[in-house]
């Protein structure tokens, strides 16, 4: 009963994929709608009986489908492990994905394309739901590619634009550079183990050498760093925006980038052997976290304000694995799989109502003409903000206590200057867009309406999870999550650091401070004194345009990257059509100016005899050049001198039996 | 020598399979020329179901030979008609006869003139390919082997493109030059290695360290060029632009498999100190095949070319795996020939399909079909994504295990090797964005029509084994170990020393039933 529950869980998007895939143009949108979100909702059912089953027997259970490939040594299982951690994971992707797929039926409804978006974003759950629950790192990385894959797809879901086609395979291409790094880790961790399953490799985890621990988990990292989008493999995420927003909130949010944090921590028993890994994720995780947010300063398109949010985000999540939390991470995922789905549908209901429009230049005023969209949007800010109770108070206080009371300072300043920049940008987005005066076009101004029920009732069940979310972990250290999943993501070795309360609420102190703190900035700057941000960016333009540029790391990389990648490739072809290719020619014609020289020599030197030799190479030489056009004579003559060599060459070594080099055992 | 002579109730499948496209090619001839496409299709077909019973009769546990017919050709010296196939052939010979229907197919409107010629061309071809990978005698090899060049020659020079003379020309001498090579290389195993051509007897023989130098490196040439190999690759851009689509599909799909074909069933097994000792150079040409080809198909602006290089770099998987002498290695390498014949076939199906509508195959001219033309757009996304790598789908398979078998050869190569795959998504997916997204131009819209129930049927079968290989390859992988395995106790002998994981090999050779009537031990002196 269990293993059947867990087949299915994957099994039931599989069939609508291929329902709908095949036969959706057969019926109408709204059939293939009810097969896509029911399908999700079927597997969020299995997930919770799975969840029953785990809470009362949490020991790792393996449920193997078939074997997928065996060769040599080499044998890989399509299998899969429950245990506590991807349990957890099973719930947010099915539950957030349920809600999201219903949200899409009203979002999506209309569209040209409905079934296929349905297909892909099915087809996204199959890849993702595949990603953790794999057994082994193979299965993963089928899931990795396929969501990279789905990813693909859905940015480029409006594919008559060029932009979302050019979004699409810079997300695919910069994804797999992470991807290689990944698969050259599996294959040192094959190397080193002789299996891929986790099970086995984490039982031989403390056996391996510290160099090896480094070597597997950088590039493990490698591939986190690329599918979640951090520094230096983050450009790609922003620019996904261009697919619908649905899309944005599904993958480029709540699941499909969190995946580098669920395989860090899926492997930290590796992680632990390897305190430079460990001090890079931590580092990479901080800066990004602070380097995004600086950007998200100053974005007017609403969806790339979130899109940086995510990927500073993420940089927390980086953060608390590096050092050694990695249920906060994970915590940190869950909550903001709440609110970041939330903060995104909550924009698509913004963008619904506005007809299309994303800058929110052309907005403001928004609060009582769509009150729903506005209330949630608020509670979405209030939680990713860290204003208490909400969810993301809770476990951004969680990163911060950790980094803090294992005396990564460094980190912990990244993290609550990030911070303070994360409940400004946030609050500077909800002032622009639902207060102050209008500045909506007024062809658009008199069609605004808020979203049917359909999109409403998912956002306030997100909502609520974000308000409640958090109370899974409280109290700190000690909360419902942190048994839950004690056993799977304890650091290993590590020492525990009793934390007192004091320090506890002193540190919780500072955090409300800070988000307190940015909240009032924004208000002033975009309640009290409206101009005080033109003012700024007048007086300090340098840094204005540099952050609305983005630090110009897109430009740098396609003049470091792109464009000398694609002039190498042109380079080479030169080299190939006029070196290497003329190259055979050459010898061609060097072979017959030797042959005209030779048979000079024949005619001159040795005359008589030896020079009918030397007409009959010129006139093969001459019949060959009739024979055929262009230049392909000369390959002629290098392969009758270069053969004529050879054979004596073979003569000889028969006759000699001379060394060829080859050394003798 | 002992006879293996497998029971397969005693119908002779594989000369079945031979002959039965030489009868469609007497069948061309009476019939009128306006049915030789009809007869042509039916016969292919037709050679294709007779040549499934190889599949479902193959004995998976037998590594050796299967299906042979063995009779007295010429007496003095003495050859035979020689046929059998084993775990590296089988596929193979599936893949020709899976893939001249549907060549067929995609020809159908647009060969126009000489249709008979062209016809029996491809059927000449299927018949020879089959040979090569059937035959176990090295002058009957040697026959099939020639004897392929000449339609391929035919299907370049009279129906391909402007400058189809000079592709013609330029592939007839490149791979007859290897040609030579391998007849003076034959010739030289043939007095080495005890006066026979049985391919068989020859694989048993050994031959010291310089002798095998001398032939593997004129198998090298006859092979490499075939592969092609890097740097003998430049005739395959100028033939696979002027070839005919069904040209394209052919020399793509089966043609450059000869050579890797080659180096499996003659260099390893035959020569394998000269394998492990020039294995380092193989290693490095196909590492550098793999990302120059892919840096070259980054460039094109030609849909064939771009294709014609990404097969160069697909290629160099191939050989990577197989010089890995590992059984991951060679096994990916295997299944590898298969999947780009598959893929990269495929693709040069729908470049033809795009090029019957558009006339033309420039990427700048061909943008944004995926609105006019939706079903064509997901067919041509697939294969694409195949082409790529995608797990689920079947190149990854291949892919994965050539590169686990590299990394166990060496890391820093396998890790090079890896770069393709970046490269591969570079090329293969700006291709795609700028032929499947945007808006179409408007000039080519009027001509834009979606598949039409023969194109869509020729690229269906070949979705369907990018999924089955992709999502369970293991029949086509149970089908190679035996015959793999044979080929790396060849191998065991000298590469246990520092590959502890084969040295059960030989035990499994002798469990195997191998026939072999002179002691393994007497191969290295």
């Amino acid at each position: 009963m269990f293993d059947l529950l867990v087949i299915l869980i994957p099994l039931f998007p599989l069939l609508a994929v291929l329902v709908n895939g095949l036969a959706g143009h057969r019926y109408s949108h709204e059939l293939a709608g009810r097969i896509a979100f029911g399908s999700v909702g079927l597997s969020f059912l299995c997930t919770l009986g799975v969840f029953g089953s785990v809470l009362g027997n949490p020991e790792p259970r393996e449920v193997v489908a078939y074997s997928w490939i065996f060769g040599g040594n080499l044998s890989i299982d399509l299998a899969f492990l429950i245990d506590p951690l991807t349990t957890i994971m099973l719930l947010v992707v099915t539950g957030v994905g349920f809600l999201i797929h219903v949200y899409s039926i009203g979002y999506m409804h209309g569209e040209e394309g409905f079934t296929r978006f349905f297909t892909y974003m099915n087809l996204f759950m199959v890849s993702m739901l595949l990603l953790v629950m794999g057994n082994n790192y193979v299965v993963l990385f089928i899931g990795w590619e396929g969501v990279g894959l789905c990813s693909y797809l859905l940015i480029g879901y409006y594919y008559d634009k060029i932009s979302a086609g050019k979004a699409a395979t810079k997300a695919f291409v910069v994804n797999r550079i992470g991807d290689a790094g990944f698969l050259v880790a599996i294959f040192l961790i094959f190397s080193h183990f002789g299996t891929l399953d986790y099970t086995s490799v984490m039982a031989k985890a403390s056996t391996l050498s510290t160099g090896m621990a480094t070597a597997i988990t950088l590039c493990l990292l490698v591939g986190a760093f690329g599918k979640s989008a951090q520094l230096p493999l983050y450009t790609w995420l922003p620019d996904a925006m261009e697919g619908p927003t649905p899309v944005s909130a599904l993958i480029h949010a709540a699941t499909m980038v969190t995946a580098g944090v669920y395989m860090v921590v899926r492997n930290h028993a590796l992680f632990d052997m390897a305190p430079v890994s460990l001090a890079t994720v931590g580092i990479i995780g901080g800066v990004t976290a602070l380097f995004a947010a600086t950007i998200g300063l100053v974005q007017n398109d609403i969806k790339r304000v979130l899109a940086y949010s995510t990927v500073s985000q993420l940089g927390y999540m980086f953060l608390a694995c590096g050092v050694g939390g990695y249920i906060a991470a994970i915590f940190h995922l869950v909550t903001h799989a709440f609110f970041k789905a939330l903060l995104f549908l909550s924009a698509g209901s913004v963008i619904h109502a506005l007809g299309g429009e994303q800058d929110i230049r052309k907005m403001g005023g928004l609060h009582d003409k769509i009150p729903t969209t506005y209330w949630v949007f608020l509670i979405g800010t209030l939680a990713i903000a860290g204003i208490p109770p909400l969810a993301g108070f809770w476990s951004k206080d969680e990163i911060l206590a950790h980094a803090f009371v294992n005396g990564q300072y460094h980190l912990y300043l990244f993290a609550a200057v990030g911070a303070f920049l994360t409940s400004f940008y946030m609050f500077r987005l909800t002032y622009l867009t639902f207060y102050g005066s209008s500045r909506v076009d007024p062809h658009v101004a008199h069609h605004i309406h808020e979203s049917p029920p359909v999109m409403t009732v998912p956002l306030m069940i997100l909502a609520g999870l974000a308000v409640l979310g958090g109370f899974l972990g409280v109290p700190p250290e000690h909360g419902w999550f942190h048994g839950f999943l004690h056993d799977v993501a304890t650091p290993v070795g590590a020492e525990h650091h009793e934390v007192s309360v004091g320090l506890t609420l002193g540190l919780m102190t500072v955090a409300i401070g800070i988000a307190l703190g940015g909240w009032y900035l924004a208000h002033y700057m975009y309640s009290i004194r409206p101009a005080t941000a033109n003012e700024m960016a007048e007086k300090s333009p340098q840094v204005y345009t540099t952050l609305l540029n983005k630090y110009y790391v897109d430009e740098a990389y396609d003049k470091l990257f792109v464009e000398p990648c694609k002039k190498l490739g042109l380079l080479w072809d030169w080299f190939d059509r006029h070196i290497l290719d003329r190259f055979v020619v050459g010898v061609g014609h060097g072979t017959d100016i030797s042959a005209a020289a030779i048979t000079w020599t024949e005619k001159h030197v040795l005359y008589a005899g030896l020079n009918v030799i030397g007409y009959g190479h010129h006139l093969a030489a001459w019949a060959w050049r009739k024979l055929q056009s262009g230049q392909v004579h000369h390959y002629a003559a290098v392969i009758i001198i270069g053969l004529a060599i050879l054979i004596h060459l073979a003569v000889v070594w028969y006759a000699g039996g001379s060394s060829t080099g080859l050394p003798t055992r | 020598m002992t006879e293996m002579v497998i029971p397969s109730g005693g119908t002779p499948w594989l000369t079945l399979v031979l002959v039965i496209p030489l009868l469609g090619v007497a069948g061309i001839l009476l019939a009128q020329e306006s049915l030789s496409r009809q007869v042509a299709l039916g016969v292919s077909t037709l050679c294709f179901l007779v040549s499934l019973p190889l599949w479902f009769l193959f004995d998976n546990g037998n590594g050796g030979m299967q299906f042979v017919e063995k009779h007295q050709w010429i007496e003095s010296p003495s050859i035979h008609y020689a046929l059998g196939v084993d775990g590296i052939s089988m596929p193979l010979v599936l893949l020709t006869t899976l893939l001249t229907p549907l060549c067929i197919l995609v020809s159908w409107t647009a060969i126009e003139q000489r249709r008979k010629e062209f016809m029996i061309s491809l059927l000449v071809m299927e018949t020879a390919t089959i040979g090569v990978f059937a035959a176990l005698d090295f002058v009957l090899f040697y026959v099939f082997w020639e004897t392929m060049l000449i339609p391929m020659y035919l299907l370049i020079g009279v129906w391909g493109g402007p400058n189809r003379v000079y592709a013609a020309v330029k592939f007839f001498l490149y791979t007859l030059a290897g040609s030579i090579l391998l007849l003076v290389a034959i010739l030289v195993l043939y007095f080495e290695g005890g006066r026979t051509f049985d391919i068989l007897t020859l694989t048993q023989a050994h031959y010291s360290p310089n002798l095998q130098s001398l032939v593997f490196w004129a198998f090298f040439a006859a092979f490499a060029v075939k592969v092609p190999m890097f740097p003998f690759h430049t005739w395959l851009p100028d033939a696979h632009v002027e070839a005919p689509t069904a040209g394209s599909v052919i020399l793509a799909s089966v043609l450059l498999k000869l050579g890797t074909y080659g180096f499996l069933r003659f260099s390893l097994p035959m020569l394998p100190d000269a394998s492990v000792a020039f294995g380092p150079i193989i290693m490095a040409l196909s590492v550098i095949a793999i990302i120059y080809g892919a840096y070259m198909a980054l460039a094109q602006a030609d849909l064939k070319k771009l294709i014609a290089y990404s097969s160069v770099s697909h290629m160099g998987f191939v050989t990577l795996g197989l010089f890995a002498l590992n059984a991951q290695g060679i096994e990916g390498a295997m299944l590898q020939m298969i999947n780009h014949g598959i893929t990269t076939g495929a693709l040069f199906m729908c470049v033809g399909i795009i090029y019957e509508r558009t006339h033309s195959r420039q990427i700048v001219d061909n943008g944004g079909l995926a609105k006019a033309m939706p079903q064509f757009a997901t067919f041509f996304v697939i294969f694409s994504l195949s082409s790529v790598g995608l797990p689920g789908m079947n190149s990854f398979v291949g892919e994965f295990l050539v590169l686990v078998g590299a990394f166990e050869w060496s890391k820093l190569t396998a890790t090079l090797a890896s770069l393709g795959i970046i490269l591969a998504a570079a090329y293969i997916l700006y291709m795609v964005q700028r032929i499947v997204y945007g808006p179409a131009a408007s000039a080519m819209l009027p001509k834009l029509f979606d598949l039409n129930p023969r194109e869509f049927g020729m690229l269906l079968p070949l979705v369907f084994f990018v999924f089955w290989i992709g999502l369970y390859p293991n029949p086509l992988l149970d089908v190679m170990h035996g015959s793999v395995n044979r080929v790396l106790a060849s191998q065991s002998e000298i590469v246990t020393v520092d590959r502890g994981q084969q040295t059960d090999k030989p035990t499994r050779l002798v469990a195997d039933g191998a026939v072999n009537s002179q002691p393994l031990t007497g191969k290295v002196q």
